[in-house]
């Protein structure tokens, strides 16, 4: 689904990416993990075209990412601080990705309920509470029934309620064939959802694989200290 | 085209709904009502209402342009993360903000014209001439905030570098010209000053609209120069040109910047 091969990127003086090689299948449910700093945003960003990558190559179902916009049709992209034009309403918004997607049929609207978003439709952005917010980037994410959805920390401003309900949506999408790339500080929440992990450290990927298999080689039992441990051993 | 209409529509109807374009509105209503009534000679009343327009347009056009950029940061994102050209979006979100600025300052001042239809009668190409006038200034700012929102990450100093550029446009260039001529008082000054004067649309505006009144006294040094250099028509030509030119310019180095841009 996606192949990324010898991407490069730097802000000024700052290499945030160097030399990231990686592929990722299609109907996976990958977590990317890292401290902040480490670059998963801006690997992310790479893959929406948000930004310009110095060298390598993006490829997306078998399209090459090169500023044309029509591979963004197949993903899904909920953001880590989501915020909107201030006094459209909900519904408005929704309504207004929907006319600009030109996309009236097949619309996946599960999530509105399942987060219980319909008694917020007709208030305007500006009023709702960041976690809404959250929700609302959520609905948006989903809605046009993208091959691939990429999600940056979905869960971080969400109540357990909410939390586990997106959760249950992720996987429910994922085992219909759609491939997940998320990104979280919640060891137990990865676990929990995902298979395959990739670690970012400083711009460079030390791990790629099957969770079982970093904690195997780490001969660490829970998901955390392996990571721990791999941070430790990839920092000199 | 489409994309940016529809993007430009919803943000119409998101700034259309903030309380204070009905107070932009409203305040250009009642200041041009007040000339009208208090001032009566309807050329004082256009060269009143001139000088307001010139001052309040670039400064709100600017601060407005600026802050909604900044606010709408993360919507942007959003935009780009669907199928949608950055070109489009960056049209529309330009137009988003100069149309509603635009109406609502056509509506405020033709509003008051409505109700003192006689006065504004016997000048009306003139009157026209303000509003296309006050329409592009506000196109010209919005765009010139765009471009430094866009290529400045940090909002404090986005917006004042802005208010730097309006500072220069409408207060130290006054003063620039005033030491030119003052300094260079044995020097041929036509060529530079015309030139100096095609660098601010500030000027250029208000030289067109004393050329469109023919009110020689007001027009001050580099307005004097534009009619004797090219005469009242050719001067309103080039003046218009000039200013159809700077939003054409800014509109576009703006674009060119947001394409190149990492979110």
């Amino acid at each position: 689904m996606i192949e990324i091969r010898g991407l490069k990127k730097r802000f000024g003086k700052l290499h945030v990416l160097e030399e990231v090689n990686l592929t990722i299948g299609k109907g996976t449910l990958t977590a990317i993990v890292g401290p902040n700093g480490s670059g998963k945003t801006t690997l992310i960003k790479s893959l929406l075209g948000l930004v310009h990558i110095d060298r390598g190559e993006i490829t997306i179902d078998g399209r090459k990412v090169n500023g044309d916009c029509a591979y963004r049709k197949e993903i899904g992209y909920m953001p880590q601080i989501a915020r909107y034009p201030e006094n459209l309403k909900v519904r408005e918004l929704l309504g207004m990705l929907k006319d600009l997607r030109g996309v009236r049929e097949g619309l996946d609207e599960e999530l509105v309920e399942q987060l219980e978003i319909g008694r917020e439709m007709e208030k305007p952005l500006r009023t709702l509470s960041g976690g809404t917010r959250q929700k609302v980037g959520a609905v948006i994410a989903f809605l046009f029934n993208p091959k691939l959805m990429i999600l940056d920390e979905p869960t971080a401003a969400l109540d357990p309620v909410s939390s586990s309900r997106l959760k249950d949506k992720i996987v429910a999408e994922n085992r219909k064939g759609k491939t997940v790339l998320l990104t979280s500080h919640n060891m137990n929440e990865i676990e929990e959802l995902s298979e395959q992990i990739v670690f970012l450290l400083e711009g460079r990927i030390y791990f790629q694989g099957l969770i079982a298999d970093l904690k195997r080689q780490s001969g660490e039992q829970n998901l955390e200290r392996a990571v721990a441990a791999l941070m430790r051993g990839a920092r000199p | 085209m489409r994309e940016t209409l529809k993007l430009g529509r919803y943000q119409l109807r998101d700034l259309m709904r903030s309380k204070w374009l009905f107070a932009y509105s409203g305040f250009f209503f009642l200041v041009t009502f007040a000339l009208f009534r208090f001032v009566g000679d309807g050329s004082k009343v256009a060269v009143s209402l001139m000088n307001l327009v010139l001052f309040i347009i670039p400064l709100v056009s600017t601060m407005l342009g600026t802050t909604y950029y900044y606010g709408s940061r993360e919507f942007v994102e959003l935009m780009l993360a669907q199928p949608i050209k950055r070109g489009s979006l960056f049209a529309g979100l330009c137009l988003g903000v100069s149309i509603p600025l635009v109406l609502s300052f056509l509506a405020g001042v033709g509003g008051a014209f409505l109700f003192c239809g006689s006065e504004v009668a016997q000048d009306l190409p003139a009157f026209l001439t303000l509003l296309v006038v006050g329409a592009v200034l506000t196109f010209i700012f919005v765009a010139l905030a765009f471009l430094v929102a866009v290529t400045n990450k940090d909002k404090a100093r986005g917006l004042g570098i802005s208010l730097l550029f309006w500072l220069v446009f409408s207060v130290i260039y006054d003063g620039l010209v005033l030491l030119a001529v003052v300094c260079f008082a044995d020097y041929p000054l036509e060529m530079p000053l015309l030139i100096l004067s095609i660098l601010n649309p500030i000027d250029l505006a208000r030289v067109l609209i004393l050329l469109k009144f023919d009110v020689s006294a007001l027009m001050g040094y580099t307005g004097a120069v534009f009619q004797q250099f090219f005469g009242s028509s050719w001067g309103i030509a080039i003046a218009l040109t000039s200013l159809v030119g700077w939003s054409v310019l800014t509109f576009i180095l703006g674009r060119s910047c947001f394409a190149r841009k990492d979110f």
